[in-house]
């Protein structure tokens, strides 16, 4: 999909990996080791699950149109802070306007490409 | 001293320098930070995005978890090259470098061990797929039912030819499992990939991951290259070398 297509492999050895493989190793393997900054480590892991369950049941979701990680509270809180998400939106449309090299920084039109073609 | 502390992997002293202009996760270089002996590969980032509420709410955000994740592995990539690194779950992040520190000290016994266990030694990941599943299902409405009887006789023998490609991509990925288990000298099974995230085609029925000594790498991926025309319908996929991801947790923090 365009997420894992819009970006040169920025590595030269693994180059059959895709997102999925790199998710994968960077959030769910390796050693852990709680920082200063705390994370919500927990979140990660529900993330990671997601990721998980989500290829359980990825073709019945594909089947009823489930732009998976954008309406489920666990992966995004976005769900429940709809409204600011959307007036963020806006206003990084209207920055984008205005500077046209910040547009492919902007999140929200990969999503709503997802949302299109999904 | 502004910004914050991203810590990447713990290894050796490195043996060969490390590539110039090494980028990390906010476009600050990596650098290396010695402490009794070992190395923490760690770079500066910014606290507004990455102090607590900041990176917690980046981590809801697929895109910024994409770059992250990639800037992430190129560093461990990277130094997988020269060394053998430990990596470090992404977004470990510290208040500054004595934290970093302190943290290493903590840790010293564990990472030597590890280090210890994993020198020398990359991980291969393969993957499996079935691929004929897309043009069974375009061959459904070539043939017309008559009835409902020959509805349902189609539809079982639909049903039945998907059983035998599943049967058949079980046996031969449990096949394939086995022999490149018995090459290597460690292996996992992880859960198989969401096609969303990964955009490859077809049903991942395997997805492992095996720890091979480098200087047998070169054998692994022949043994691997052998199977890749066994079956039709089936494909295999190499990726790698990997920093030893899968296997580096596992004697973490209470061994």
């Amino acid at each position: 999909m365009s997420m894992a297509g819009r970006m040169p492999e920025p590595y030269g050895q693994g180059g059959g990996a895709n997102l999925a493989d790199i998710l994968e190793r960077v959030l769910d393997k390796g050693i852990v080791i709680a920082g200063d900054i705390r994370i919500n480590l927990l979140d990660i892991e529900l993330l990671t699950i997601k990721l998980r369950l989500i290829v359980a049941s990825v073709d019945k979701a594909k089947e009823m149109g489930i732009d998976w990680w954008e309406d489920d509270p666990a992966l995004s809180t976005r769900a429940r802070r709809d409204e600011l998400t959307r007036e963020n939106a806006e206003l990084r449309e209207r920055l984008a306007r205005l500077e046209p090299d910040r547009a492919k920084l902007e999140p929200d039109r990969e999503k709503k490409e997802q949302e299109e073609s999904g | 001293m502004t910004g914050l502390r991203y810590v990447y992997a713990v290894c050796h002293p490195l043996g060969a320098p490390l590539q110039a202009q090494l980028t990390g996760v906010a476009g600050a270089p990596a650098k290396l930070l010695n402490h009794h002996g070992l190395i923490a590969v760690v770079s500066h980032v910014p606290e507004g995005d990455f102090a607590e509420e900041a990176l917690h709410a980046h981590l809801e955000d697929l895109d910024w978890l994409t770059d992250t994740a990639r800037a992430h592995q190129g560093v461990i990539d990277a130094l997988t090259v020269v060394t053998t690194p430990l990596p470090l779950r992404l977004g470990t992040v510290f208040r500054d470098d004595s934290g970093v520190r302190v943290m290493m000290e903590e840790r010293e016994a564990d990472f030597r061990r590890t280090l210890d266990r994993l020198a020398g030694r990359v991980e291969w990941g393969v993957k499996v797929y079935a691929e004929a599943e897309p043009e069974k299902a375009a061959a459904r409405p070539a043939a017309k039912a008559a009835s409902g009887r020959d509805y349902l006789m189609q539809r079982r023998q639909q049903a039945r030819a998907t059983d035998d490609l599943w049967q058949k991509a079980e046996e031969f990925a449990s096949r394939l499992h086995d022999t490149l288990s018995a090459f290597a000298e460690d292996a996992r099974l992880h859960a198989p990939q969401n096609p969303a995230l990964s955009g490859a085609s077809g049903r991942n029925v395997l997805n492992a991951a095996y720890l091979v000594p480098r200087e047998g790498s070169e054998e692994f991926v022949e043994l691997v290259d052998r199977t890749k025309d066994d079956v039709p319908g089936l494909r295999v996929e190499l990726t790698g070398p990997w920093a030893a991801y899968s296997f580096a947790g596992d004697t973490g923090a209470g061994a």
